[in-house]
């Protein structure tokens, strides 16, 4: 397959080239291949040409919980979003906390699936935040980190046992940072629009106390901490200062706190409810500081699906989480590159590059040798969100009716077309 | 009654969708209700024909009683749901309920809730206009009405009055649509209270004073309202004992001297005498509690003819 006369990613800058595929891994990239080096032309003349994406936080929501997302719809939406890599958080149904769970998803996604799919186990089993899991027959199986996400290990000594016995295999702990009793009743950002719509407020303190005390706990046994989806000014600081200080700490943000703020949940729209909430300008401005100083190593999606009927309820009872690998590149691209708030080439680092280091995986970078897992993206095109449009099963993001530039095009993971033309089926 | 204001097909989520005109031509309807509700022969056919629905997803017998009242007076018919005991408690989500409910052919709803939001959902997948009867700790704009119009009776206007909100701040939608209406009309508004009961930003979000003293915050005031302190919030760790409370926030002869001479004294029920107010207080000349109640009816009544385009 040859990738001809696109724009193409070579880490601080675009440089107009060909790419040629052999097999599952990129052969060649020289300005200009013969067409018949190859059986397959992909056209990406006026096009960009990016490393595939690589998310460390999707929820798949397979096994057990499929009328939400499966397998095959959560594959399919991140090929559509550019995505060749991505990572499935365990609180499923079960809950991934064993070897048996952690292969079903492995061969399910190999067998059926639209992209490379890593596994993230349960820190603890069922994630109860009570006994350890066996991290080293999940490991057998291939999992890539371990986290009880969508919860929060509430007691330290729990909390501190389960990092000492993940350092033991050199595994990121993955941490989402909740106290559950400051977060309680919360639905949105305890501030200005709780205290407008009557709404329960979770306050950034909530994240911050779990994160410092993490940091801690991190520093002391000098394990890998990897902070999911960080939002606070505070907490972002906080890692700041850990990484100047030699703590083995990392962390991501969401398309959806670089983008919005809690002024997004007027209106009680459920499209806007997740975990944690949206939060102030002053943090959404921390993370986009911290994403471009390196404190934030890199974007991670949070897709967290849920069905129509789950999502359309009293605030109150709508679940938290909305979809994202559909809409990420694009909306970061028209709302943050387009602005000039970020350079294109940080933000498919961010998507990119940063991301598969992060997996230790061989792509991120379109060079000789990397996985062929190549993203080739219209920026001038248009992509309109609505649910006639959605290939996930869920229609929940706060940009449904909206419409973005950069539209993927093509995306190609270990060598083979899975969104665009010449998809397979 | 003013006529080029147009309230028919309108939504009543709370008081900032309001502008202080259409506030007042509120307040004028509802003068006209109040008299009407003196009269011998009480009903007017105005509505006749009309059909209103009330949603009630939370015990509240006053104010259904009110809301019932009022429609009964302007001669609509009224069907009520009530969750107890029916669909919701069998798991039927608030959309498949008013989907079957709207199927009946209804022109208005009432909705009392315990989750804020729940109007707005309602008048989306009905289309229909909808009247919030309380939302959770969101808005309760038929109450702050009602307390506006108590006012504005004895007091002829509110700009620049000094009003004083006392109590459970966090935990009261009453508080929050008072505060949208008294702040549009021109008064000065302060809100007192224990830290804990206190949200956050509030006088960013509302351009009202926020004390935590009540002789400060009853300095000079013309008008105090008190908040009924509820017990559940001593069990939830916001405030140590009732007695304690009283001892701080109580509204007595005592405290209520730090506030102007003849200030009128409101509370939108149901009382805790002896915690939040003391008889001496609640009973006396200045305390128009109990017409409060008068002004219910006569309020709900002004809305539900301007909502529906009722005529005189
Ligand atoms: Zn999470």
């Amino acid at each position: 397959m040859l990738v001809k006369n696109g724009l193409v990613y070579q880490g601080d800058k675009f440089e107009k080239l060909d790419v040629l595929i052999k097999g599952t891994k990129i052969e060649r990239v020289a300005p200009s291949i013969d067409e018949t080096e190859a059986t397959k032309i992909i056209d990406a003349e006026g096009k960009h040409v990016f490393p595939g994406f690589v998310d460390l936080h999707t929820h798949l929501r397979d096994p057990g919980q499929t009328h939400k997302e499966d397998i095959i719809s959560g594959t399919k939406a991140a090929a559509k979003g550019g995505y060749t890599t991505i990572c499935a958080m365990p609180n499923t149904d079960p809950i991934v906390d064993n070897i048996a769970t952690v292969e079903y998803i492995k061969r399910k996604a190999k067998d059926v699936g639209y992209c490379k799919v890593s596994v993230i186990g349960a820190l603890t089993k069922k994630s109860e935040g009570k006994e350890l899991t066996e991290v080293a027959s999940m490991l057998e199986g291939g999992i890539v980190a371990v986290s009880d996400d969508g919860g929060c290990v509430q007691n330290t000594k729990i909390k501190l046992n389960a990092m000492k016995y993940a350092s033991n295999f050199n595994i990121p702990v993955i941490v989402h940072a909740e106290d559950y009793s400051l977060s309680a009743k919360g639905q949105i950002n305890a501030g200005r629009m709780s205290t407008k719509l009557g709404l329960g407020g979770i306050p950034a303190l909530a994240e911050e106390i779990i994160i410092s005390r993490d940091i801690m706990l991190a520093e002391n046994l000098n394990c890998h901490l990897h902070i999911a989806h960080i939002s606070t000014a505070k907490a972002i600081q906080m890692v700041r200062e850990a990484k100047s200080r030699g703590v083995k700490v990392t962390c991501e943000v969401t398309p959806h706190h670089l983008l919005l703020t809690e002024d997004a949940c007027d209106n009680y729209d459920t499209n806007t409810k997740v975990k944690p909430p949206l939060r102030t300008e002053k943090d959404r401005l921390a993370c986009l500081e911290g994403l471009l100083d390196n404190t934030i190593d890199f974007i991670a999606s949070d897709h967290a699906p849920h069905s129509d009927f789950e999502k359309e309820k009293e605030f109150n009872l709508a679940p938290f989480g909305i979809n994202v690998l559909e809409t990420s590149f694009a909306s970061l691209y028209t709302e943050l590159v387009l602005e000039n708030k970020i350079e294109l080439t940080k933000l498919i680092e961010k998507l990119s590059t940063s991301p598969a280091k992060f997996l230790k995986i061989n792509s991120g970078l379109i060079k000789e040798g990397c996985l062929a897992d190549i993203t080739v993206v219209d920026l001038e095109g248009d992509i309109h969100f609505s649910a006639e449009t959605m290939v996930s099963k869920s229609n929940n993001t706060p940009f449904i009716n909206q419409t973005f530039k950069g539209r993927v095009d093509t995306t190609i993971c270990d060598g083979v077309v899975t969104w665009g033309a010449g998809t397979k089926s | 009654m003013q006529n080029e204001l147009n309230f028919v097909g309108r939504c009543l989520y709370d008081l900032n969708d309001y502008t202080a005109e259409e506030i007042y031509a509120i307040l004028e309807a509802s003068k006209v209700m109040k008299e009407i509700n003196k009269r011998d022969y009480k009903k007017l056919p105005t509505l006749k024909g009309k059909t209103i629905c009330t949603l009630f997803f939370e015990n509240s017998t006053r104010t259904l009683m009110s809301f019932e009242l009022a429609a009964d007076r302007l001669s609509a018919d009224i069907v009520r749901f009530a969750s107890n005991g029916s669909s919701l408690a069998k798991g039927e989500s608030l959309q498949d309920t008013v989907y079957t409910i709207n199927a009946m052919g209804i022109d208005l709803y009432v909705i009392r809730h315990n989750l804020p939001g729940s109007p707005q959902l309602v008048h989306k997948h009905t289309g229909k206009p909808v009247l919030n009867a309380g939302d959770g700790h969101h808005a309760h704009p038929t109450q702050a009405l009602l307390d506006i119009f108590s006012i504005w009776e004895k007091l002829g206007s509110l700009d620049g009055l000094k009003i004083t909100l006392v109590g459970d701040i966090a935990h009261s939608r009453v508080v929050r649509s008072n505060l949208i209406g008294m702040r549009k009309l021109g008064a000065e508004v302060t809100v007192c209270g224990p830290k804990t009961l206190m949200p956050s930003q509030m006088s960013e979000v509302y351009g009202c004073k926020v004390e935590y003293d009540l002789k400060t915050a009853l300095k000079d005031a013309d008008v105090v309202m008190g908040l009924r302190m509820q017990l559940e919030r001593q069990s939830e760790g916001l405030f140590p004992s009732l007695e304690e409370y009283s001892k701080l926030f109580t509204l007595s002869k005592e405290t209520m001297k730090y506030a102007k001479k003849d200030a009128l004294v409101l509370h939108p029920g149901p009382m805790n005498r002896g915690i939040e107010i003391l008889p001496e207080i609640a009973d006396s000349s200045r305390s128009v509690i109990l017409e409060q109640v008068t002004n219910g009816v006569a309020v709900r009544m002004a809305l539900l003819f301007l909502m529906l385009g009722g005529r005189m």
